[in-house]
């Protein structure tokens, strides 16, 4: 590992400017990516900002409505929030899914939305990888896919984001807050993760130095009835091969009003589901209808040889999850009979 | 780099001088001499280096030292000791929740985890959707032990004695339950 000099942040903006000024310098939050990527050489900065002691730890009611969760929350903590729990169960959910209970006492929001892809060449110093080295190749385009994209990759990278959490907030509509040397502001979380394209470097449209202080999430009745599924390898401590963050709201005659999908361990950022969602609305929500919505998004899939086995698991994450929400809407809700009698 | 240090492990205040790059658990194993919490994978992925940081049961590899200037750090040798075991290393001792023992030090920082995070009311991802978005307070069957334990591994298989040994000790653990307020 690289020497480096350790800082402690006072206050948001002097730690942007900080890592702003300084390309090889960067922000430590719980460290458990970061730290893990310095150990492994892919990453070396020479300096560390600790943003551990800023004041970004709370959890907020927004005027409207909505949440705001301070950058440095801890996922556990986030998970455990009575006002996530019982308006966002979903993010709860996500949150719970991923890593260990020693990691979510440790990762924090920011720096699980701004953790690093899990390839294997990306953590292997000795195999070519664009995002690690741009310019050297992509060594999963013919070797290792299991954990690799099915949308929106690039020739030149085919890697996924490894959040659970992200794929929560894309599927709520989050907007991250981000502070720069001079000034806040607001980007939805489904848009701050890129595709690859041609520069797979670069893995959000932060720019080195933006600092996240927080994430918001809006007023979204229908979340509070929203699932999250995750399949894997083993049943816990292991990152998703797929899974599925999904809210419905169901009009009076029964047929899906709104609807929101994400998808995660399948792209380059947390997918949001479009064409599934479009395809919902103003359907009677049956499991046909569910199934209809996973084709329209699977119509865009281009899986790598190495990773075909995604698309039915891509199928079933989106059909047994909108079904599960669809039964809760229901129980609580008009009454499984009244929906079905009237159309 | 260096950075001078203070943690207060295991009860007693310890000034340390580290290079940057050290992690809690280099400076515990090797500048302060306290080998409770082991080196499995130094990762993320084993749970044994497992400690409570203020409280909290956190992965000691990698968290940095400079890091956790300040903190209070209570390893499996500070929980007890062999003339007064912590309930978790006696349940431990009972169920054979152990063999080579490798592992233990991390296990049993990692199950007085769980059992604060449960008393706290914190869900798990064996919790039932329904449970967890109505808040109610989460009861440690196995399956919640077994999720909630599952950034631990053990090498030895030992798993069955650990469930029964962290089972025990939750049960003795949540005097609430006869409270009658549930
Ligand atoms: C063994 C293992 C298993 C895991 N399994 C899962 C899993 O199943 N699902 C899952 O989702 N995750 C999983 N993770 C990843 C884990 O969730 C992340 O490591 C964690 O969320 C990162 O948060 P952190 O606070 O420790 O970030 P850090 O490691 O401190 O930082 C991560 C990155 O974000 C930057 N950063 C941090 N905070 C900010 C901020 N506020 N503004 C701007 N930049 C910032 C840092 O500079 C760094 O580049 C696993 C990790 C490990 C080690
Ligand atoms: S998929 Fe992306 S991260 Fe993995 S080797 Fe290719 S370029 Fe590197
Ligand atoms: S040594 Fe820390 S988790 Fe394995
Ligand atoms: S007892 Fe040997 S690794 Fe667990």
């Amino acid at each position: 590992m690289n020497p480096f000099d350790y800082h402690r942040a006072e206050d948001a903006a002097g730690a942007a400017a900080l890592v702003a000024d300084n390309p090889a310098a960067a922000f430590l939050a719980g460290g458990t990516n970061l730290v893990d990527r310095m150990k492994l050489g892919v990453t070396a900065p020479d300096t560390l900002v600790d943003i551990t002691h800023l004041p970004m730890d709370e959890v907020e009611e927004l005027p409207e409505g909505g949440l705001r969760i301070g950058a440095n929350v801890r996922n556990s903590e986030a998970a455990a929030h009575p006002l996530v729990r019982t308006r966002y169960p979903v993010l709860s959910q996500a949150l719970l899914s991923g890593a260990s209970g020693q990691l979510r006492n440790a990762a924090t929001t920011g720096g699980n939305l701004l953790q690093r892809t899990r390839c294997v060449y990306f953590q292997d110093l000795s195999t070519p990888c664009n995002k690690r080295e741009p310019g050297s190749g992509c060594s999963a385009l013919e070797g290792y896919q299991r954990y690799h994209a099915v949308f929106g990759a690039s020739p030149d990278c085919v890697a996924t984001h490894p959040s659970d959490m992200a794929v929560a907030l894309a599927a709520l509509d989050a907007q991250a807050v981000v502070q720069d040397a001079a000034a806040e502001r607001r980007i939805p979380v489904s848009r701050l993760h890129r595709l690859p394209g041609e520069a797979p470097e670069r893995d959000t449209v932060l720019a080195h130095g933006d600092l996240i202080t927080a994430v918001e999430l809006p007023a979204m009745p229908m979340a509070a009835r929203a699932r999250y599924r995750k399949i894997r390898d083993r049943a816990s401590f292991a990152f998703a091969l797929v899974s599925a963050a999904a809210a419905m709201e169901l009009a009076e005659d029964g047929t899906v009003a709104d609807a929101r999908i994400a998808l995660g361990g399948v792209a380059h950022k947390p997918w949001r589901a479009r064409l599934a969602e479009e395809a919902l609305i103003g359907a009677a929500a049956t499991g046909h209808d569910f199934a209809a919505a996973a084709e329209a998004e699977l119509a865009e899939a281009r899986p790598l040889p190495g990773n075909t086995f995604k698309l039915p698991l891509v199928r079933a994450a989106i059909t047994t999850t909108l079904g599960e929400v669809a039964d809760g809407v229901r129980g609580r809700g008009a009454g499984p009979d009244q929906g079905e009698g009237e159309r | 780099m260096e950075a001078d240090i203070t943690l207060t492990v295991d009860g007693r205040p310890r000034a340390l001088r580290v290079d940057t790059r050290t992690t809690l658990l280099d400076a515990l194993r090797e500048h302060l001499d306290n080998t409770a919490p082991k080196k499995g994978c130094d990762h993320g992925q084993c749970g044994s280096c497992t400690v409570l940081l203020s409280g909290r049961r956190v992965v000691s590899c990698l968290i940095l030292a400079a890091a956790a200037d300040g903190a209070e750090v209570t390893t499996a040798a500070g929980l007890g000791d062999e003339a007064a075991p912590h309930p978790l290393q006696q349940a431990f001792v009972e169920h054979d929740g152990l063999q080579c023992g490798y592992c233990t030090p991390g296990q049993v920082c990692s199950a007085a985890g769980v059992l604060d995070e449960a008393a706290a009311g914190w869900p798990s991802a064996a919790t039932p959707p329904d449970d967890l978005a109505e808040g109610s307070a989460p009861v440690l069957t196995d399956a919640e032990i077994r999720e909630r334990m599952s950034g631990n591994l053990c090498r030895c298989g030992a798993y069955a004695g650990i469930v029964a040994a962290v089972g025990d000790a939750a049960r003795a653990h949540a005097p609430a339950e006869s409270g009658g307020n549930r």
